[in-house]
């Protein structure tokens, strides 16, 4: 569904000139829900506004369905980390979530269901007509999630979500996205800088180098589909697979040579490219 | 970034003053009734060299100076004391909300009486209308004190006067600055005003005449003077508020806890 | 202090101060005998008898007009022109300067300037108002329109809201908190310049009947006008507010919310 292959991204400017990703080659299969991590600073948002068409890589391409991504592509769907300042506040919940359904030439009606259905989703039905910030943070980033469910996107994008949210709702948001994903079968690329949300929800991890960035290495989260926060997150596997993915953080943020640390522990799917 | 700006802002005025060639000469507008660049150029070399010209530009200047420091001491007075004032902010609110909006012009007619063509019709306008600003921003910047601050320097003993010095002050002081800005340009506008309809002495005076006299180069050139002088005040006031708050965020910043 | 004592307090707060001022004026005027400041009793009393509907018709609704022209084709013109200025970097850095020195010239001097184009009639008094309004409004658009959230922007661009969308639902309703700000610093400029082209050259208005009062010395009359004229000034300032009010409740309610949370 989404292959990234060789991207770079540079900037330039004022004399400076700052390779933040270097070389970035992964894929995502339908369906997936693909989590990335890596150390502060590693080009991770960079990365996700690559794919996501709002910034041009320097060099590599991204494919979402095949086809080259040169802009936003139309089947897919981003959510920020600023709820606050993604959301439009004079614009009430509804019409917040039924907005990008105007650019896609549907009838009212029809546009109205998919409100609904996204709202219920979510467990907003209530606020419908609220707005935005009358709603708590949490709410608020329900909000943005359902106005992405209601665009009905192959791919949906999400770039540290949760990070400006309190760890409660962040536990509750973490089911609400893999609940979501289970019955709706969207491809996700989820962006985070927390280990064990990172493990919590993929079914793969990328980790990634510090800067300049290349994915370090890929980890297949081998928990069974059925996930809860109070027994997945005490469970004997999930402890190991953490404490591997934050040996792994700590090795890129030494800058330590990018060769496969060979432990049995680790059991993954090498890059079908 | 900044170089890449300045040049294309430099572009834009060129561009402007040649559009203001071209468009008479061509014959798009009538040149008796919008004299090309050139020609208001020369009537403004022909105005500095006339002592009439400086004497006039003494005057609005002089209105404009006198009246601007009556309106903000009076402004920063009337505004602090309204503010520290119990019960004094609510009982002027609506007065002030019926006043304010009362545009200083309605009092022309009436400094045309008292005053006639003096330099005190001209400051009536002036006061009356740059006070409002001062008086409004000093407020806002009272209403901005943060109240623990308030608490403590009450619950250390410091009275009424020391508190308005440390406290309120250097909290309303970007206020305060921010009220003399637009005062400045406000009352720069009400003397010119005041000159051009009144007749007291002044660029606005001097404007009236060459309108009269169908003049009609000085007068344009004579308008771009005043922009000229709006020009220099904006830019002027926003030196001096950005280097007193300079001053200010760096005694801010060592007293800050 | 229970709920009925703090209304009847605030009630109290509102009116003392005015009603303190009018019955000191009216007292300290009441046997004067200047003829610059007529007791407040005969200005009261005059006041109906110079302001009859007749006079309101020919007189104060041709100058209401006027200002809404003037005003209207400013908000048109400024908002347009603002938000095209706003939106691309290097226009605005081509403008700037010229903006900067023509917002810098008084209002109120380019009358005479205009009357050399437009003549003495309802057109040249319409331009001045526009002229003179125009710049608050283009100013604060351009403002309103730069700054745009980035992170607003992005979400409207991934989600393919561009173009006229992407004006309609993002630029102009991000913008319209400083658009209202720019609309009402003009609105007060639109009153001056409404009263000072008429006093200028017309043969009808408000401003203009209160300039014959004054060169006829018809005192009394005159300060009627004034009165009218503050009385319009604060009407209009009232009804701008409620209208802003209703098309910036959104904004109230953010402003509220995140001080509270702060």
């Amino acid at each position: 569904m989404l292959d990234v292959s060789g991207l770079k991204k540079v900037y330039e400017g004022s004399g400076r000139r700052v390779e933040a990703v270097r070389d970035l080659t992964f894929t995502v299969d339908a369906g997936e829900l693909v989590c990335l991590v890596g150390p502060s600073g590693c080009g991770k948002t960079t990365l996700l506004k690559c794919v996501g068409g709002l910034l041009t890589p320097t060099a590599g391409e991204v494919l979402v369905g095949g086809r080259r991504v040169t802009g936003p592509p139309p089947d897919m769907a981003v959510v920020f980390q600023e709820y606050g300042r993604s959301l439009f506040p004079w614009m009430r919940v509804r019409e917040n979530v039924e907005l990008p359904l105007r650019q896609k030439k549907l009838s009212s009606g029809r546009r109205r269901e998919l409100v609904a259905d996204a709202l219920a989703s979510v467990g907003l039905t209530d606020a419908a007509g609220a707005y935005p910030w009358q709603l708590s943070g949490g709410m608020q980033q329900r909000v943005a999630i359902a106005r992405a469910l209601a665009y009905e996107p192959e791919v949906l994008l999400m770039d540290e979500p949760f990070a400006a949210v309190d760890a409660q709702t962040r536990a509750d948001l973490e089911d609400l996205v893999r609940g979501l994903w289970r019955q709706r079968g969207i491809t996700i690329l989820f962006v985070t800088h927390d280990i064990d949300e990172a493990v919590y929800l993929g079914e793969r991890v990328l980790i990634l180098s510090s800067s300049p960035t290349v994915v370090q290495e890929q980890l297949k989260v081998d928990l069974p589909a059925d996930r809860d926060q109070l027994h997945t997150r005490v469970a004997p596997r999930f402890a190991e697979l953490r404490t591997h993915v934050y040996e792994q953080i700590q090795a890129a943020k030494r800058g330590t040579p990018v060769d496969r640390v060979v432990k049995d522990l680790r059991s993954d799917a090498p890059p079908t490219k | 970034m900044r170089g890449t700006n300045a040049l294309l802002g430099a572009a834009g005025l060129t561009a402007f003053l040649a559009l203001g060639e071209a468009v008479p000469r061509l014959g798009l507008v009538d040149e008796d009734y919008f004299p090309p660049t050139s020609r208001i150029a020369d009537a403004l070399a022909t105005e500095f060299a006339d002592e009439a010209f400086w004497t006039a530009l003494g005057d609005t200047l002089t209105g404009w100076a006198i009246g601007l420091t009556i309106a903000v001491i009076a402004g920063i007075l009337a505004g602090i004391l309204i503010s520290v004032t119990p019960y004094l902010r609510e009982a002027t609110a609506s007065t002030i909300e019926f006043l304010r909006p009362i545009p200083s012009v309605a009092l022309i007619p009436l400094a045309v009486l008292l005053y006639g063509t003096e330099l005190r019709s001209v400051l009536l306008l002036v006061v009356y209308a740059s006070f409002w600003q001062v008086l409004v921003q000093v407020m806002y910047g009272v209403q901005d004190v943060d109240p623990v601050a308030e608490e403590t320097a009450r619950s250390y003993g410091l009275g009424t006067w020391a508190r308005v010095r440390h406290v309120l002050w250097p909290t309303a002081l970007p206020y305060v600055m921010t009220g003399v800005r637009l005062a400045a340009a406000v009352a720069l506008i009400l003397a010119v005003t005041a000159e051009l309809v009144i007749g007291a002495p002044g660029l606005g005076a001097r404007i009236a005449v060459a309108q009269t006299s169908q003049a009609v180069p000085e007068m344009y050139a004579l308008v771009v003077v005043t922009g000229l002088l709006g020009l220099l005040i904006n830019v002027g006031a926003r030196t001096v508020e950005r280097r007193a708050l300079a001053w200010h965020q760096s005694v801010r910043g060592e007293v800050a806890v | 202090m229970n709920g009925l004592e703090r209304v009847m307090l605030r009630l109290f707060l509102v009116v003392a101060l005015p009603a303190v001022l009018v019955v000191a004026w009216w007292f300290a005027s009441d046997d004067s005998t200047d003829i610059y400041w007529p007791p407040l009793r005969t200005i009261l009393s005059t006041f109906p008898d110079v302001w009859t509907g007749e006079r309101l018709r020919e007189d104060v609704l041709p100058s209401l007009l006027r200002l809404s022209a003037g005003y209207a084709c400013a908000a048109v013109a400024g908002v347009a022109l603002g938000t095209v200025i706003g939106s691309y970097r290097r226009v605005r850095a081509v403008c700037e300067p010229v903006l900067e020195f023509l917002r810098a010239v008084p209002p109120p001097v380019l009358v005479p300037v205009i009357m050399l184009f437009a003549g003495i009639g309802d057109t040249m008094k319409i331009a001045v108002i526009a002229s003179g309004c125009v710049w608050p409004i283009l100013l604060n658009t351009v403002e309103g329109v730069r700054a745009v959230d980035s992170v607003m922007s992005e979400t409207a661009r991934s989600y393919g809201v561009t173009g006229v969308a992407r004006l309609r639902h993002l630029v102009l309703r991000s913008a319209s908190p400083q658009i209202f700000a720019g609309l009402r610093q003009a609105l007060s400029i639109g009153i001056i310049l409404m009263v000072i082209s008429e006093m200028f050259a017309a043969s009808n208005g408000l401003g203009f009947t209160i300039v014959q009062f004054q060169r006829g010395f018809a005192i009394p009359d005159m300060w009627t006008g004034i009165l009218l004229l503050g009385l319009l000034g604060f009407v209009l300032s009232v009804v701008f507010r409620l209208v802003e009010r209703r098309a910036l409740g959104w904004y109230h309610g953010l402003r509220d919310a995140s001080r509270r949370s702060s």
